[in-house]
This record gives C-alpha cells, sequence and structure tokens, in this order.
C-alpha cells in the first residue's frame, strides 16, 4: 500500500511538473530578480550598480510624474470600478429577462469583449474624434458643443472611461451567471407574499449574488489598476500627462528609457498597492457576502 | 460547485406557451434590452460604414451616415500600405502554438490536481489560483531581461514558450471540468494498467472536448489581440502581430480615418468569426471562472 502511495505522489507531482517549472522560471525568478533590481540603478548595457533605495527616494519625493501616473489611475479606478460593478449587474438583469431573443442579446453585449484590444481603441478614437465622430456628431444633433474628448487635458481620461464601458459584456456574462444560480423558488415564494420587483431584487438577488460581487470586485480592482492598451494606443499618456497610467509609465521607464531599476522599483509599489487593496476586500468580505453552502 | 445553465430553459416560459398579449411592463423591459443592445452595435456598425467612406465624406458635419457611393478600395489600399497579410499570419502562428501550448499542459497539470492524491496538493492549487492575482508589470523586466539574455527578444518564442508551462485560468477551468467526470471510467483501464498519460490521451481528453474548445477559443481571443507582450519582444516589423501593426500604422502620420476603419475590420474578423460560431464556449468559460 505504501509504495502505491508514493507512486501515487510522483505521478502528481510529474504532471504538474509543467506548471511548477513554469512557475519557478516565470513567476518566482522574477519576482526575486524584480525585487534586487529595484534597489540597483541599471540600463542593460553597463552593469547593474547597487543603489539601496535611491529609486524608490526619488519616486517619492523628486518624481513629480509618479505621483502623476499614480493619481490618474486612482482616479480612474474610482471611477472605473464603480461603473463595472453596477453597470456590469445592469447589464446582466437586462440579459437575464425572459423575452424572446435574448440569446441574440446576451450576444450583442458580449460582442464588444471579444474584440477588446487594439482595434477596438482605434474604433473609439474614430467614435469620440471631435472632427466626424459619431458621438460628437450625435450630440451636434441637440445642438450641443461636444468636448475635444482625448485631445483635452480635463477630458481625456473620461473619455478612456467612455471607451470602457463598451467593454461591461465581459462582466456581466459573470453576474449572469451569478444570477442563474438564484433558486427561481425563492422568489416565488417571496412573490405569494406580495414583495414588489424592488424588494425582490434588494432582499434577494443582491445577497445571494453577493459572492458574485465580491469575485467582480477584485477582478475589476486588480485589471483596472493595470490598465495600458487603450492609454498606450489612443493618448500615449498625454495631453499634459491627463492619461499617463501607472503601467504606461512603467512601460516608457522600462523600455522607453531602459531604466530597469527604477522600472522594477515602480512595478513593486504597483504590486503592494494592488495586494494591500485586495487584503482590505478579502478582509472586509466576512461583513457583507453571503456564502449559501451547498445546499442552493 | 453549482451547475450554470445558460440557456432560459430552467424557468417555464410563459411568454411563449400561453401566448397572452405582452403587459405594459413587459413592453417597457423589451425596449430597453434592444435599445441597449442597439447601443452596443452602433460602434460596429459606425466602424463598417466610415470604412467604405471616400476621404471627403468623412469629416462631413453633420456626419453622412451611408457611404455614398461604397468605397471598397479602402481595404485594398488600407491593407497594401502596411503588410497586413503578414501580420495576419505572424499572429496565427503566434496564436496556434499558444493554443497547442495551453491545452497539452494545462489538462497534464489539471488532470494532477483533479486526480491524483499527493501532499503538498491542495496548497500548491492555492498557489495557482494566487499568480492569477499577480500584476503583469511585476515578472514584465526580469522576464524581459531573462529572454534577451538568452538571444530570444524578436523572435515568437517569449510569446510562445511560456504557454507550454501551463495557465492558471485554464488549468483551474480544467480541474474543474475533469471532477465531474466520473471516476470510475478511469478506474477500470487503471486495474487493466493503463499509465497516467494513456488515461489522459484515451480517456480524458475524449471525454473534455468541449472544455478543450474553451480553452483553445479563449486562448486564440486573448493571444489574438495581446498587445503588451507583442510590443516589448517584437521589435522587427516582419514580426510585427495584427495589433502591432494596427497600433503602427494608427500612429503613422496622416493615415485616413476610413483605411484605420477598414484594417480595424480586418483584424478583428477572425476573432468575430470563431465567436459567433462558437459563442456559447466562450460565454461558458467566462461564467464558470465565478464558480470558485
Amino acid at each position: 500500500m505504501h509504495k502505491k502511495v508514493r507512486r501515487e505522489t510522483w505521478a502528481f507531482y510529474l504532471c504538474i511538473s509543467p506548471w511548477l517549472i513554469g512557475f519557478l522560471l516565470f513567476v518566482v525568478g522574477p519576482m526575486i530578480a524584480s525585487f534586487y533590481i529595484s534597489f540597483t540603478r541599471w540600463n542593460l548595457i553597463e552593469e547593474a550598480r547597487w543603489v539601496g533605495m535611491a529609486n524608490f527616494e526619488r519616486l517619492f519625493l523628486r518624481d513629480a510624474k509618479f505621483w502623476q501616473s499614480l493619481r490618474v489611475t486612482l482616479l480612474f479606478t474610482l471611477l472605473y470600478v464603480p461603473t463595472e460593478l453596477v453597470g456590469g449587474l445592469g447589464l446582466a438583469l437586462l440579459m437575464n429577462q425572459k423575452i424572446r431573443g435574448i440569446k441574440i442579446v446576451r450576444t450583442i453585449y458580449y460582442l464588444p469583449s471579444v474584440l477588446a484590444g487594439v482595434a477596438y481603441v482605434v474604433v473609439w478614437m474614430w467614435m469620440l474624434n471631435p472632427e466626424g465622430g459619431l458621438v460628437n456628431g450625435a450630440l451636434a444633433v441637440f445642438g450641443i458643443q461636444g468636448p475635444r474628448w482625448l485631445t483635452d487635458p480635463d477630458t481625456a481620461l473620461y473619455a478612456i472611461w467612455l471607451m470602457s464601458i463598451w467593454g461591461l459584456g465581459r462582466t456581466a456574462i459573470i453576474y449572469l451567471a451569478g444570477l442563474q444560480g438564484v433558486p427561481p423558488a425563492l422568489y416565488e415564494a417571496a412573490s405569494l407574499d406580495g414583495a414588489r420587483a424592488g424588494r425582490l431584487f434588494w432582499n434577494i438577488t443582491v445577497p445571494l449574488i453577493t459572492p458574485t460581487i465580491f469575485f467582480n470586485l477584485i477582478l475589476s480592482i486588480i485589471s483596472t489598476f493595470q490598465t495600458f492598451t487603450s492609454a498606450y494606443v489612443s493618448t500615449n499618456g498625454g495631453p499634459l500627462d491627463s492619461t499617463l497610467f501607472y503601467v504606461l509609465y512603467i512601460y516608457q521607464q522600462a523600455f522607453g528609457s531602459f531604466r530597469m531599476g527604477y522600472s522594477s522599483a515602480m512595478a513593486w509599489i504597483l504590486f503592494v498597492i494592488i495586494l494591500v487593496l485586495t487584503l482590505i476586500v478579502v478582509r472586509s468580505s466576512s461583513r457583507w457576502v453571503y456564502y449559501e453552502g451547498e445546499a442552493t | 460547485m453549482t451547475a450554470i445553465d445558460l440557456s432560459t430553459d430552467k424557468q417555464p416560459q410563459s411568454v411563449e406557451k400561453q401566448r397572452r398579449p405582452l403587459t405594459i411592463q413587459e413592453w417597457l423591459i423589451t425596449g430597453i434590452v434592444w435599445a441597449v443592445a442597439v447601443l452596443f452595435l452602433i460602434p460596429v456598425v459606425w466602424m463598417v460604414l466610415s470604412s467604405l467612406k471616400p476621404d471627403y465624406q468623412i469629416f462631413a458635419m453633420p456626419p453622412i451616415i451611408f457611404p455614398q457611393p461604397p468605397r471598397w478600395a479602402n481595404y485594398r489600399e488600407a491593407l497594401t500600405y502596411v503588410p497586413f497579410g503578414r501580420y495576419t499570419v505572424n499572429t496565427a502562428i503566434i496564436s496556434l502554438f499558444t493554443i497547442i501550448g495551453h491545452i497539452v499542459s494545462c489538462t497534464v497539470v489539471a488532470y494532477g490536481f483533479a486526480r491524483l492524491r499527493a501532499p503538498g496538493r491542495d496548497t500548491l492549487f492555492v498557489v495557482v489560483l494566487a499568480t492569477m492575482m499577480l500584476p503583469y508589470p511585476v515578472t514584465m523586466v526580469p522576464l524581459y531581461v531573462l529572454f534577451n539574455e538568452i538571444g530570444w527578444v524578436n523572435t515568437f518564442l517569449p510569446l510562445v514558450v511560456p504557454a507550454f508551462f501551463g495557465n492558471a485560468f485554464y488549468i483551474f477551468l480544467l480541474r474543474q471540468f475533469f471532477l465531474n467526470i466520473p471516476r470510475n471510467i478511469e478506474d477500470a483501464a487503471r486495474i487493466d494498467g493503463a499509465s497516467v498519460v494513456e488515461i489522459i490521451r484515451y480517456i480524458i481528453f475524449p471525454l473534455s472536448l468541449p472544455a478543450m474548445a474553451t480553452v483553445g477559443i479563449l486562448t486564440f481571443q486573448f493571444a489574438w489581440n495581446d498587445f503588451l507582450a507583442p510590443l516589448i519582444y517584437l521589435h522587427d516589423q516582419q514580426l510585427y502581430t495584427v495589433s502591432l501593426g494596427l497600433s503602427f500604422f494608427r500612429s503613422s502620420f496622416q493615415v485616413s480615418w476610413a483605411y484605420l476603419m477598414a484594417a480595424s475590420l480586418v483584424t478583428m474578423l477572425p476573432v468575430l468569426i470563431v465567436f459567433f460560431v462558437a459563442q456559447n464556449y466562450f460565454i461558458e468559460g467566462i461564467s464558470l471562472s465565478r464558480v470558485q
């Protein structure tokens, strides 16, 4: 018997060895390296030079662009995470209606999410173009002079927010799965008791999908903090650094100026911020996330 | 784990069965649902219409909705302006190998986590899940340094090789699927002396084709749309992916929006086609990610 257990252990580690090797090679190793590099000055050509806390000192004390990128990213997160949570749920409620053609509707809502990438952003740059763009064209019909969107430092971040909304279908699909996990019997029982739609939503639907809300909240924070492609393609951080997202600034430092130490220090600050925020959400979850157990 | 059924068939479809007239509330809901659907389609329709406009109609204010006459030459001109054919082939090669890598590696790893008992297994699985939370920038610089050292920068290898070492999300997804396959099917094979590789190859794999399709299709979508990794590793224009090509095309001076829309549409087309053919796999794959 003992021999069989040992053989199974061996087989297990053999099976997971691709992941384990990849984990050590592409995650653990680079993390250790990145931590070390963040205390050096290194441009890939000369030898890396140990500079202690100098990178962090410079970031916090002397780099206005660092604070700007942090400000942009935080502002965008405060704007987009609630949009994703509420808008995604709203969209999921629409997707969950029992009406004819609802499968086609779901396909349409989800469609932009599969297009996420450069083409998606380019289409929206054209949609929001002050001259000839559809958005301002539509506003003009109502006699409204539309803003200059991506080319105005006051509106550029909101323009990126607006274009991101088109991709809410992805969040909505995850919500939809949550909504469909709510047992219909609960609604029926409550309806018989005379509860109105609004109360059904707040007292049954919302509590039962709190695990999905929790999951989406964490996913949304992590991905929003790493916004890159939309800013790189549409504005490259401008105008006047108004869309200088944090990861975009890391990219510019690493692959534009070849400051490997500096950008690694920035990456670790990002990691700590995301980790702390995630932990806060996880710790708070015992107060507001309702776990139904296996019964339903 | 709760089973996810995306069809609406579970609950009685009163509208369908009784054929009673819709109430005002139902009309209203139907109206809102479709109005939002139209809003979601507008950018795509606008892209198609713009791609066919001659230059002088592009900036017309108020916008001209329908190009008159449609200028099909935009497509030919946009696609020869930059070698999008080359980019498409490059992206297809990267996608194909990434798909193979993910399916092979994730299947084996997920099988281990789903079926084989060993000390440390559950801890390791938590580690797998935790890696999904790791921000890409943390490993971005050292990975570049690593691939640079071994001379892989400016090749497809940094984009493709890591796929053969598994992916946390797909490992998780496949493990969930394998857990639902009855164990006794393999037991008979195991008694007959089949090895783990044989069990995966001849029993698990054929039974998991829908899950494999999900992994393959989602991988295709991400590989096709990926931007940051190709941007970092591919510098030679001959090696560009469609995303890089389009970004390059956009930043080149004085490109007409009609050309850009034509090129955008063409780069989107493969993902669009796969999506329409296999949309259930997309939607189920994403939904599965919720189950924890």
